[in-house]
């Protein structure tokens, strides 16, 4: 919402300076986006808050000026020479300004034009450039006559774009007065909250910063008579629906000449982002800018035509489904059955709220005008201007509810200045259907609730004196204060949500500032863990530690994208149920992601040729329809990712072997190790995407954590891969933090010095290693603390099919050192068990 | 009796030992040189052969002198060992210098995405506060993602939020953290609340520098009998001075949240500029961190709470846009992107 400072102070003193004000404004919830300064200087401080722009006009240099008269130049048609005065002397001044054509050559003019007048040096925009262009205003000869100083365009001084013409001023413009202080001026422009629709018009942020600052809210007051005849008998009005259409009244205005409305007022009109188009029109706009209040012109001479000469009557209705109304803007509207309409008895004229028809829309030829101010329901509203896609300024303010108490005050102003500006005559009276009238809710608010809301000790008489500038009829009852809300909002509920109401205006009116910032004082409630999300960040810091970068990715994607992680090779399609959205915002985001595993091998893809080794994970949700259930499961999957080199590349390092099944077991075995995971099992199985010979399950006891290894190699294909092997683990992150133990136990530090040694074992190739591993664990028992597999060996010695392994063996007992005999029985044992068992034989 | 022939023999033999030390370099040098100077098979050894030869008066001179060369090619052996390591260590401290231009090898290590960082940071604040961690879901009803939250179809708060609709009617992405405060409050009724709530939004917007799809929301809800919008300011306060630090400042201005009455909005003093207007905070001098209020009596009721004893504040802020600030990111698109060079910052 731009409001102008000028017409602000048409209803409210204001002498504070033009930050100070704006930032009166925004802690009191009008929010100031920024300030445009029109000739007014702008203010030069290290802590301004606010974002200025503007021009600034020297008071010198810029100044009201009268033309005398207009001559034509000697030697240009499209010129013409004026002879002006600025109070300080009188000058021949050239212009091209094509609205003083007029006067050309009609000798010494009955009234001067009153104009803005630049001298030499002045600093204005270029009304030639495209944008806003600041230049030096230079002396020049232009056509052989000398040029020092220009009459200006409203684009010149930085009003408006328009560069049509000069200004011409209203004829009482004092000559020689600097033009800052004529028409000076500075447009705020506010944000306004969804609340407070009240202060989406002068009067409303006039009344803001009447009780902001202790100022009287002066509201404009009709001046012309209503001499005209009743309006009875001349028009009707029929309700159909009081719910959708709480208040309906008319006025009229007759022997309207076309004008356009005064400069001030065009100027007013321009700066609050309006276009002036005749008096008629641009005085519904300006007083619905002025107070809120939409309103609607008919050219009542076409209502009667339309009777054939008969009594109009108007009829508010809601639409029958799919009637058809072209709107002022020339488009053929299709509308719904809950679309209110305004209607004649020949049918539909307006889209009730939204946007005038048509037909019977106010022309150049209009005499007679019925001026319409109603209150509609602001849902219904709502309703309609999102089918029609339709925002205009009156559906902005009726969609958020406007009192329909504010109907006959806006009419009767509205013709005031129809009669002012077009001569018209206004009828007596108005005709008014008030059928459901608002109910302005009464609340009590207590000191007590002050206290218990805000935190601070607020006597009656002071909340009373806070809400009565607002217009709050209050009534001091010992600690209570009945509030009774003003007939200009809709804002304010009934009993306890109306007191919440009206605490929010009494902490406005205190000022938020001034509220003390205190420390919770209030009983401590029970503390609880959330141990899934401390457990999933120990999982977190666990992988980092291990040199994994973590990724958050877009939980919206498309089927295509996730099949072709979890679309099995053997199969041509998948049908996966999804959370599908409705209106996704692209094709490839229309549903929600049901693999993790999906989004962080997309990732792999997207950085595979920008890094050459890769080490990811992601924790997060995927979502799962349920069958019985609207909402879906979320549960929290740990998907990892791996691909390229092992070591990070160095200038010294010629290792350039690639991440394997190995690198992710590991990380496997060391995250299962670094939440103390007991009875972690790596078995060999097969899982689509996965390439069937190098693919384990990770289970935990009887637990299934999740499925690793390589990636198979049509998986591999479908992302674009390079030839590096792609290792993945998709993790059931839920079952992974079930299975972590609450407590972690430590066993004491040996005393007696352990026993090493090493045995090399020939097996055949198909033994699996954890085998041979698990039997001398079994049969080394407790005095074995430790068994490593140092290497695998195949040569021709030891025969085709065969491999050896190699364990280093350390026995330890905790309460002695243990004699080469007792190592030497165990290794024994070990041997012979593995001879039984796997046909193991001891290499020399 | 001072020249005869064996001293002067070994006098000879001292010189030439001597002498022959002097070029003796290294380590095995001085080892060919002990053998073959004070070895058993040295000459001076030997002169002790030849002691029989040599009258017995001339015998201890003869003695005493073998014994003082000895005790000289010794200490000769000993300096000169010195010396030598002296030598050898500095001509490897020479040539075992390094280029230390070259580049240091780096520890291989992993990172933690921005936000999960930046949403610790947040868990941390809060948790000193007394502030619990709750989780609730992404796919949400309309009912809890605005009916309980006081907002009605069609009700004009409802442009605040574009949503994004499922096919299933009614079920919706939620478009902000809120509908967590309901969750919590009807599972807690009736003790006493102070929890907040960190989660995925979403919102149907055009994707830009400024303005994404997916965002993480932090909500925060403090709900008890005696719970004052002073204490909201207070908390928040703290909140941006552990955030910012000890010196930002802080105001409190009106807003509009359908669910809280009164609502308001948290700025701190840009802390690029420190208040002087600039880029970051577009000239104003402040920067708007969180939206936040008093539960409006409606919520209170929803979670089951009697507005007319408890009362209770929330509040919500976006981590992201902490981010980009505090980090001076200018596109909100690097989040989600996940590229490693962006990733790899942040360390
Ligand atoms: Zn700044």
């Amino acid at each position: 919402m731009k409001i102008p400072l000028s017409w602000l102070k048409d209803y409210v003193d204001i002498d504070l300076p033009l930050d100070q004000l704006a930032r009166l404004l925004t802690m009191a919830g009008l929010e100031v986006d920024e300030i445009h300064t029109i000739g007014l200087p702008i203010p030069h401080s290290d802590h301004s808050e606010f974002k200025f722009s503007g021009l600034e006009w020297d008071r010198e240099k810029i100044v009201v000026a009268q033309i005398d008269e207009v001559m034509p130049h000697p030697n240009a048609d499209r010129l013409v020479l004026c002879k002006l005065k600025d109070g300080t002397g009188e000058y021949i001044v050239l212009t091209g300004a094509p609205n003083l054509y007029p006067y050309k050559g009609q000798g010494p003019l009955a009234q001067p034009i009153k104009v803005a007048y630049a001298k030499e040096g002045a600093v204005l925009y270029d009304g030639h450039a495209a944008g806003l262009e600041l230049t030096t205003l230079k002396r020049a000869k232009i056509r052989g006559v000398e040029s020092f100083s220009m009459v200006c365009s409203e684009k010149e001084l930085g009003i408006s774009e328009e560069h049509e013409g000069i200004i011409f001023l209203e004829p009482d413009a004092p000559t020689g007065m600097p033009l800052v202080d004529y028409i000076g001026d500075a447009v705020f422009e506010i944000s306004i909250l969804p609340n407070m629709i009240r202060n989406a018009c002068v009067i409303g942020v006039a009344r803001e910063v009447a009780a902001l600052t202790g100022k009287t809210l002066k509201k404009p007051v009709p001046t012309h008579k209503a001499t005209g005849p009743s309006l009875k008998g001349k028009i009707g009005i029929k309700i159909t629906s009081p719910q959708l259409n709480p208040r309906f009244a008319v006025g009229m205005i007759s022997n309207c000449q076309h004008a356009e409305s005064p400069y001030k007022i065009q100027r007013r009109l321009r700066l609050a982002g309006m276009r002036p188009i005749n008096a008629l029109v641009d005085a519904t706009n300006y007083v619905m800018l002025e107070t809120g209040q939409p309103l609607h012109a008919f050219d009542y001479d076409v209502l009667v035509k339309r009777v054939k000469g008969g009594v109009p009557t108007i009829i508010t209705r809601t639409a029958a489904e799919g009637e058809k109304l072209t709107t002022l803007d020339n488009v053929e509207r299709t509308l719904k059955d809950y679309t209110v309409l305004v209607c004649d008895t020949e049918g539909a004229l307006s889209v009730a709220g939204v946007m005038g028809g048509l037909e019977s829309e106010i022309t150049e030829s209009t005499k007679t005008v019925l001026l319409e101010g109603a209150a509609w329901n602001f849902i219904n509203i709502r309703k309609t201007m999102s089918y029609l896609k339709l925002n205009s300024e009156a559906s902005f303010r009726f969609a958020r509810g406007i009192h329909p108490e504010l109907c006959p005050e806006a009419i009767q102003l509205c013709l005031d200045r129809m009669a002012e500006w077009t001569g018209g005559e206004i009828y007596s009276d108005l005709v008014d259907e008030y059928p459901l009238p608002a109910k302005d809710p009464m609340v009590t608010v207590t000191t007590n609730d002050v206290t218990r809301w805000l935190g601070i000790d607020l006597t009656a008489d002071k909340i009373a004196s806070l809400l009565r500038p607002l217009e709050f009829v209050c009534t001091v009852k010992g600690n209570a204060v009945e509030v009774k809300t003003p007939p200009y909002r809709l804002d304010i509920g009934e009993e306890i949500i109306g007191v919440a109401d009206v605490m929010e205006e009494i902490a406005r009116m205190y000022g938020y500032d001034a509220i003390p910032a205190t420390r919770l004082s209030d009983e401590m409630p029970p503390q609880r863990n959330n141990p899934s999300l401390e457990r999933e960040e120990m999982v977190r810091d666990l992988l980092v530690k291990f040199g994994l970068q973590e990724t958050i990715s877009y939980r919206m994607t498309s089927p295509e994208r996730e099949a072709r992680w979890l679309q099995p090779v053997d199969k041509s399609a998948i049908d996966l149920d999804y959370v599908t959205l409705q209106n996704p915002i692209a094709v490839d985001r229309r549903v929600m992601r049901r693999s993790v595993m999906a989004s962080v091998l997309e990732t792999l893809q997207k950085n595979i040729r920008l890094s050459n080794r890769l080490m990811l994970f992601e924790i997060g949700q995927a979502y799962l329809p349920q069958k019985d259930n609207i909402l879906p499961t979320e549960p929290r999957q740990l998907a990892i990712a791996l691909s390229g080199r092992r070591e990070t590349p160095a200038w010294d390092k010629k290792d350039n072997n690639t991440l394997d099944f190995f690198d992710l077991k590991g990380i496997l075995e060391e995250l299962a190790e670094g939440l103390h995971l007991e009875k972690v099992s790596f078995t060999p199985t097969t899982a689509d995407g996965f390439h069937p010979g190098k693919c384990a399950s990770f289970t935990c006891g009887d637990v299934t954590l999740g499925v690793f290894g390589e990636i198979h190699p049509l998986v591999k294909e479908r992302f674009d891969f390079l030839q590096a092997p792609v290792l993945a683990a998709d993790i059931d992150l839920e079952a992974l933090l079930n299975v972590i133990p609450p407590l972690m136990t430590t066993s004491p530090v040996p005393l007696y010095p352990p026993v090493l040694e090493d045995i090399a074992l020939t097996v055949d190739e198909a033994v699996p290693a954890g085998k041979v591993e698990a039997l001398i664990r079994q049969t080394g028992g407790k005095n074995l603390v430790d068994i490593r597999l140092f290497d695998i060996f195949r040569s021709i010695q030891i025969g085709a099919g065969k491999k050896s392994l190699a364990y280093s063996l350390t026995y330890q007992a905790p309460d002695r050192t243990l004699t080469d005999q007792e190592v030497a029985q165990i290794r024994g044992r070990i041997v012979k068990r593995l001879d039984q068992e796997l046909g193991a034989k001891l290499r020399a | 009796m001072q020249d005869h022939p064996i001293l002067n023999e070994l006098e000879e033999l001292r010189k030439k030992g001597l002498e022959s030390l002097q070029v003796v370099q290294d380590e095995l040098g001085l080892q060919n040189w002990k053998v073959a100077n004070l070895g058993r098979s040295a000459p001076m050894t030997q002169i002790f052969s030849q002691m029989k030869t040599v009258s017995a008066e001339v015998r201890p001179l003869v003695g005493e002198r073998v014994n003082q060369v000895k005790k000289e090619f010794e200490a000769a052996l000993e300096e000169h060992a010195a010396a030598i390591k002296q030598a050898m260590l500095n001509k490897s401290l020479t040539s075992d210098a390094v280029d230390i231009s070259l580049p240091g090898r780096r520890p291989a290590h992993g990172r933690l995405h921005p936000q999960t960082k930046m949403l610790r940071e947040i868990y941390r604040i809060f948790g000193d506060m007394g502030f619990q961690v709750y989780r609730a879901r992404d796919v949400e009803t309309d009912e809890y993602n605005f009916e309980l939250l006081n907002i009605p179809a069609y009700h004009p708060a409802r442009d605040m939020w574009d949503t994004f609709y499922t096919t299933k009617p009614g079920v919706i992405l939620r478009t902000h953290t809120s509908p967590g405060q309901v969750h919590v409050m009807r599972e807690y009724c009736p003790e006493p609340i102070r929890v907040i709530l960190p989660g995925m939004c979403y919102r149907y917007e055009q994707i830009s520098a400024r303005s994404e799809i997916q965002f993480h929301q932090v909500e925060g809800i403090m709900v008890g009998k005696h719970v004052t919008m002073g204490d909201m300011k207070g908390t928040l306060t703290d909140f941006a001075r552990r955030l910012f630090g000890a010196n930002a400042r802080t105001r409190l201005r009106p807003s509009y949240f359908p669910f809280t009455e009164p609502s308001g909005e948290m700025d701190v003093e840009c802390f690029v500029c420190h208040g002087a207007g600039c880029q970051v905070c577009k000239n104003s001098g402040w920067l708007e961190i969180l939206g936040c209020g008093m539960i409006h009596p409606t919520v209170l009721r929803n979670g089951g709470y009697d507005p007319s004893v408890y009362s209770g504040f929330a509040f919500g802020m976006g981590p992201e846009r902490i981010s980009m600030l505090r980090n001076q990111i200018n596109d909100i698109r690097n989040f989600w992107a996940n590229d490693v060079r962006f990733l790899e910052q942040f360390s």
